[in-house]
Order: C-alpha cells, then structure tokens, then sequence
C-alpha cells in the first residue's frame, strides 16, 4: 500500500492491513460523512494523518483541527445541525474539555448526524490518568459503540453513522489505544455511490434549540426516548454476538478484554468448563434483552470489562429487577479497576474466577535488572537549553508549575522543572493560587503555543484580572510538537493550507498582559537574566522562550536535502575535556554518553549538530567540526 | 506450519521499530499467513522505549503479545535487548539484537552501569533460547538499522516460513525509489 490516499478512495471492494485509526477513515468515506474536525491527542492523531493522505481536491468531506476539543464539537455539531452526516475525533480527556457543549448534544434533534470518535486510554499510555469515558455516555443518554480490532472499527463507525442520522443524534464510537493501533487485514467494501447533499436542516421554527429552564424537560424526555429506540434498533443489535452454548458458565465482556479472553482462553485446561461469551458492540444502553437472555441460560456469568465497573452495575440490577438466580461475578479489588485488559491480565483474573480452567500460572517474565528509559526532550530541543538555563536563575525552594506538551518532560531528572501538572492549560491559575502563600517563594509556570491556543486563555485573564505574582513563560516551539507536529493557531497554517498567523505576543498584549520579554532559548545566558530580572518585578510577567521544535526542523531539512544531508556533529575533545560531566549530567543532551573511565562521548547516531550545548562546557570541550555526511 | 507465532520488538522511539513491524506483518500476509500487531509508542518519538507487537498465526486474538511469550524478542539496541529480553522471551525464544548502544537516562547520569553484550547472553541462557548479534556495521546508516534486523531475521530464518522473497515483497509494499533499492540491497548481501 504506497498510496494510502488512493487506497481510501478506491471504488471496488479490497483488503488491506491498516491501524484501526485508518480504517476508521475509510469507514468515513463509505458512510457519506461531509465534516469532520478535532483537536490532536494520542491515541487519535493518524486519524488525521489518513485523512491528510487524500488529496484535498478528492477528498469527500471536510476536515479542521480546531483550537480545541469544545470548538470541535461545537464545529461537527454546527455542520450536523445544518443536515449533514458530521464527525468529531479527540482524545480521551479531550472529553473533558469537550464535556460543556457535548452533554447538550442528546437533548437537541441533529438532522444530519453525528459521531463523535473517542481515544480513550486504558492503561494511561500517554495520557495524564486512564478515565472511563462511558461514564458519560451514561451521563448524557448518548448511545456508545465499542469495537475491538481495526476491522470493528470500520464496521462499527458505519453502524454509528447509520444510527446518528436515522435517530438524528449523536452516537459515540469509543476506541481506546490498542484499538486505533492495532493492525490487521480488514475487508472494505466497495464504495457506494455518492448521494446528493441532503437538504439544509436546521429549522428553529419547527423544533427547539434552546433548551432554558422548563423547555429542557420535553428534551430530556426525548432524550431517553431515543436512547431507547436504538437499543431496538436492528442495527444495534446486530453488534452484539454470542459464542459458544450449553456451558453453565459465562463471560459478558466488549472491546479488547475480548480479545484477550480469547488469547486466554487457549491456553484453558483441556476438560474444564470454558465458559460462553456475549461481546457487545453496544456497550450503552445496555442490550437488556440480549443481556437478560444470556444471564438466564447460565449458573455464573463473570462480567469482564476494562476500567470501571459500569456493564456490572447495570446487568447486577438487571438481574435483581427480573429476579434472574444467575450468580454475577464482578470486580473483586481495586486491581480489576486499573489498566488495560491485556490477556495476562484477563488470565490472572479469570484464574481468580475459576482456578480450574488453568494448569497452574502463567509464564513470568525475568525481574528487571535496569530503570526503564522514560521519554526524554529530543536532541538540540530548545526546551532542554530553557529548563538548563531557568534553572540557573532560580533557588531551592521556588515552585515550578508544568503543564502539557513536551515541556512537561523537563519534571523528569536532572531538570527537575514543572512539579504538578493537572490538564492543558491549568499551569498559569495554579501557579495564581499557588503564588498566594508564597512567603518568599518565586513562583513560575509553563505553557506551550499550542496549549496557550487550546486552553491558556482564561488562566491568563485571570492572572492579569487578579493580579497574580507569578512569570509565565511561554514555551513557543511552533508547532503541536507531543502529538505528531499538527499546525497550530500560531504557524501562519492550518490543516487545509496557509492561514491567519496569530501572534502570541500580541495576543498577551491584547490581554492586557503588560510585562513580556522575549528571547531564542538557545540564547541560555541571557534567558537565564531575564529570568532574574523578571522574578524582581512585581505582578504577572510573561516570557516568551522561543526555539523552533528541533525534531521537526531537522526532518524537513533532511528530506529537502536527501541523500546530500550534512550535519555538524559535536564531539568532545579529549586534550581539553575535564571530566566534569556539565554536558552529560546537568544540560543531559541523549547524545552524549558516558565511557567507563569517565570520559564522555557524542553518539554519531543521535547528534543533529545543532551546537545548543556547547556554551553549557566551562573548559570549551565541545567542539564542532565541518558538515559531515549521515 | 504453527498456529501462533509471537514477536515482541523493542527500540527507542526514532529508531524506526514501526517500519520493522509492519514489513513483518505484510511479509507474514504476502507468505499467506494470517497476522496482526500494534505499535505501543506512548510518548511517541521522545526517546523513550517503544515496543511494537507482531503475531501470526490464527490462534492470535489480541494485537498484543504476553510477557514472557515471545518466540522472538527483536531489540535494536543492547539495552532494550535486556530488558525486552527479561520481559518478554519465552522458554526457548530467540533474542535477536543489532548492536548499537543509546545510553538511558540512568546511564549517562552515572546511576546505572551500560549494558553488556553478556548481559544479553545471559538472558537468552536464562531462557535457554539463544542471541543472535546483528552488528552495528550491517547497516549503512542509522535509519537502515531495522532493515539490517529485517535481513537478519529472514536470511536466517527466525520467524518459520518467512524468507528474504517475503521480506522484499512487504518493502516494495511499502516505499519505492531510491529507498526501497537501498532497503532492498540489505536484503541481498
Ligand atoms: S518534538 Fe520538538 S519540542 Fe518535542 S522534545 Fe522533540 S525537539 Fe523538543
Ligand atoms: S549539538 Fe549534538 S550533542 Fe550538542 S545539543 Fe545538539 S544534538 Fe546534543
């Protein structure tokens, strides 16, 4: 597959191994849909980058990456309300930014459809906790759809797309991590043929869309009316399946669990009960008939699922309504809340379950002998020569506020900077509340461009409005550098080509933020004054610590120059090093590596040549010598 | 012809473990194998470890592979080798490894000793499979590491019914021009 663009928008049926993530996007186009936007965040971002391989002139639906996830919604929302078949893709905790307008979503008659796309991230993988987001499927009586593999995904968006648009709704389609990364061949069906654009949609006369005090009644009662009609739905229930009949055990289980239930299961004791499986694919409302009819057919029904104990609250009071006998085995500690349901996971817990269906324990892995490798700020970041060079300016007992991007790896040794971090955008009012019980304490906090965009704002009103003592410094890259390097409000570009470039500094200004200094972080000595000068003034002062994302910048110079790509490496000269380890233990470029007989090397492997450490060598060591090929 | 054959790949994020994967999946597809995986890149590109999971075989279900369960650990550094290699290889595994070090945190900071090429022997003894070396000179160039691992595994045979035709099935697959021929050479020699 060289052309994922073309392969997308093929017209015949074909097979192809894909990510659930892109499978998703070829589930776009067979379902009709016209708009769809998001907010970058893993595990979701190759959602975009699928999309992005179509040609802009084919492709049929359009796309935006919004300043955030709320905006996103409210943008598929606005596109879905005017008729057209709409979606919406972000991250797990994107929800909760999102929550405000999404909870409103089932209350109001959407003529076109919506889906909204979730990544959730059981097992916290590059997320800041592991929430369940089917708590507020709950919360807002809207339908959700859970696959497994990539092959679900593509078929379940469809459902949820065909679902959305006959009950005029939004329908969410809950992916989380190891779905949207998972690999296999799925089988796509031809591409139907194009349908004429349907009709404008919104009409204020006919129905209600401003749901104020008691007008919000006959819409909520609509609301569970509707969630309702889809648990009859053919359509819904056709993604529920049972396997196996006659054990008088059961498993009730949905998304990857399943998978691993199956893994597990292969390895059960030749003779012992294997229980039958029911995997919904519709994980809310609760298929209670499907539920109810496979609880009656079974002694003991374990309910295995991810996360939360939400499918087990419901079946357990389902079953005591209709004063079913079956025994229901839910969680049994605080273990089977936490991380994904990998398929040790599940056998561990299964054997808890019923020790008999195993021989013995499962296989163990050698113990560790080493500290994992954490993440770490790429070779030549100018974060690395910001955090090296604020340090130097600060005391002990200063506090430093992290907030979300690739800056937040400077908490990690030996930086040490940006100590607490809650969400995007929360370091400036933290560091506000922090700053009132200084006593002596300077207190400064983090911020990336692109979170500054998404959701900085209000913490920085609030700092100028309130009078915080407290310096921002505004870590500028240029880009969504975390999740894959997306163009933001403040690249002069956005998905779809150039675009208004706004500018931070003005945008400050425009705030009434009236101290901001400037500086290229790679300038260390004098960001390292600035710091000492600002901390001295009084109020709220910015600074905006600029060095374009190196990881970036590096791969469009290589592949602009391709196989003529030159570089001046660093190296550390022998005759003048004097072993005191500042570049490799305090400025900690990943390049140089420590020799046992303490001398330190540059990797050739890893060295982009940028230069930013060797101002940090007190004996000038560190040398560059003339563009080498790599 | 197994029915369930289990790849855990280990490197450090930029070292291209995902290319690696992928050409294992497709070479498995283009030898008629069923086969699955899943890229676990977390923080994706930082530098830190990263892992991608490849299985085949039609008693795979989950994307993901089991501790302790690997027929085959590919690290493409010597001290994800190690820990790869404790973590995930099974009785009898293979563990095959390219030889080029990026030191972790703990290392260069002087808190930990790097890791030896005995210290992967020793998990492929503990284990009673073997290590198979891929030395850092095999490829030209860092970003051609994981086809040096690629070549590696199918010349000698490490995944059952895989070979070199397969391999160079899933690269042409994959990229064209003057980087697939690159790719391709380091299938031949
Ligand atoms: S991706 Fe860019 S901003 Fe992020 S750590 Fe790497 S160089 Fe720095
Ligand atoms: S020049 Fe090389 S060693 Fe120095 S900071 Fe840049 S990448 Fe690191």
């Amino acid at each position: 597959m060289k052309d994922l663009g073309q392969t997308l928008l093929r017209e015949e049926a074909f097979s192809e191994i894909v990510i659930g993530n892109t499978a998703v996007v070829r589930a776009l186009v067979e379902a009709g849909v016209r708009s769809v936007s998001a907010y970058p965040g893993s595990p979701t971002p190759e959602i975009a980058d699928a999309i992005a391989a179509i040609p802009a002139e084919k492709r049929p639906f359009r796309f935006e990456f919004s300043t955030n996830e709320k905006v996103a919604t409210e943008v598929a929302f606005g596109s879905a309300l005017a008729g057209r078949l709409s979606a919406v893709f972000f991250k797990s905790v994107g929800l909760n930014v999102a929550a405000d307008s999404f909870v409103q979503l089932p209350l109001l008659d959407i003529p076109g459809g919506l889906v909204v796309i979730l990544g959730d991230d059981p097992g916290a993988n590059s997320s800041q906790n592991e929430q369940d987001n089917r708590h507020y499927a709950r919360m807002s009586y809207m339908p959700l759809l859970e696959p497994s593999g990539a092959r679900e995904a593509y078929g379940m968006f469809k459902t949820a797309a065909r679902l959305a648009a006959r009950h005029r709704t939004a329908v969410i389609l809950r992916l989380t991590t190891h779905v949207c990364h998972a690999k296999e061949k799925v089988d796509f069906a031809a591409r139907p043929p194009a349908v004429p654009n349907p009709a404008w949609g919104f009409d204020p006369a006919r129905e209600n869309y401003v749901p104020l005090a008691s007008s919000v009644f006959p819409l909520k009662r609509r609301a569970l009316e509707r969630l309702a009609a889809v648990e009859e739905d053919p359509d819904a229930r056709g993604v529920n399946v049972v396997e196996g009949t006659g054990s008088r055990r059961g498993v009730i289980t949905a998304g990857t669990a399943w998978l691993s239930l199956r893994d597990a299961l292969e390895e059960s004791r030749p003779g012992s009960v294997r229980p039958d499986i029911l995997k919904l694919g519709l994980v809310h409302p609760l298929p209670r008939q499907a539920v109810q009819d496979f609880l009656a057919a079974h002694e003991e029904v374990k309910i295995l699922e991810e996360l939360d104990p939400v499918l087990e609250t419901e079946i357990k009071a389902l079953a005591y309504d209709e004063g079913l006998p079956t025994r229901i085995l839910g969680k049994r500690d605080v273990e089977e809340r936490m991380g994904e349901y990998v398929p040790a996971k599940v056998r561990d817990i299964l054997t808890g379950t019923w020790p008999d269906l195993f021989d013995g324990p499962r296989p163990a892995p050698l113990p560790a002998v080493a500290a994992p490798r954490p993440p770490q700020m790429c070779p030549g970041c100018g974060h690395r020569s910001a955090f090296y060079a604020i340090k130097q300016a600060l005391s002990p007992g200063d506090v430093t506020v992290a907030d979300i991007g690739c800056h937040t790896l400077g908490y990690l040794p030996p930086y040490r900077m940006g100590g607490v971090l809650l969400s995007m955008g929360h370091s400036t009012s933290t560091a506000s509340g922090l700053s009132i019980f200084r006593e002596g304490r300077r207190v400064v906090c983090f911020l990336g461009d692109s979170t500054f965009f998404h959701a900085g704002l209000p913490g920085i009103v609030n700092a100028v409005y309130n009078g915080h003592e407290v310096l921002l410094v505004v870590m500028e890259n240029g880009t969504t550098a975390m999740t894959g390097h997306q163009d933001h409000p403040g690249t002069g570009k956005s998905f779809n080509g150039p675009a208004p470039k706004l500018s931070v500094r003005a945008a400050l200004e425009g705030l009434g933020v009236g101290n901001i200094r400037e500086v290229d972080t790679y300038r260390q000595t004098e960001l390292t004054s600035m710091v000492r000068e600002a901390l001295a003034e009084p109020g709220f002062k910015v600074i905006i610590a600029r060095h374009p994302c190196m990881l970036k910048l590096t791969r469009e110079a290589r592949r602009r120059a391709g196989a003529g790509w030159k570089v001046r490496q660093v190296r550390v000269d022998p005759d003048t090093c004097v072993k005191n380890h500042e570049c490799i233990e305090r400025f900690a470029c990943p390049s140089f590596q420590a020799r046992e007989d303490g001398a330190v090397e540059v990797s050739r492997d890893l060295c982009i040549g940028d230069g930013s450490c060797r101002q940090t060598c007190p004996a000038g060591a560190l040398v560059q010598d003339k563009e080498e090929g790599r | 012809m197994t029915d369930r054959f289990d790849i855990y790949i280990a490197g450090v994020g930029g070292q291209g473990i995902g290319l690696l994967s992928e050409a294992l999946i497709r070479a498995a597809d283009a030898a008629g194998l069923p086969a699955r995986g899943c890229d676990t890149h977390g923080l994706a590109q930082r530098g830190g470890s990263v892992a991608s999971h490849v299985r085949i075989g039609s008693r795979c279900h989950s994307a993901l592979v089991s501790e302790a369960s690997a027929d085959l650990v590919v690290a493409l550094e010597i001290h994800e080798a190690v820990s790869a290699g404790r973590a995930y290889l099974k009785e009898g595994g293979t563990l095959v490894w390219f030889d080029a070090s990026w030191q972790p945190l703990a290392v260069r900071l002087g808190e930990e000793g790097p890791a030896a090429a005995s210290d992967v022997a020793e998990v492929a003894a503990l284990r009673r499979g073997r290590a198979v070396r891929v030395p850092a000179d095999s490829a030209p160039d860092p970003r051609m590491q994981n086809t040096a691992v690629l070549s590696a595994i199918c010349r000698q045979g490490l995944v059952p019914g895989l070979g070199p035709e397969h391999a160079r099935a899933a690269l042409s697959d994959l990229m064209a021009g003057p980087a697939l021929e690159a790719n391709l050479r380091l299938l031949e020699d």
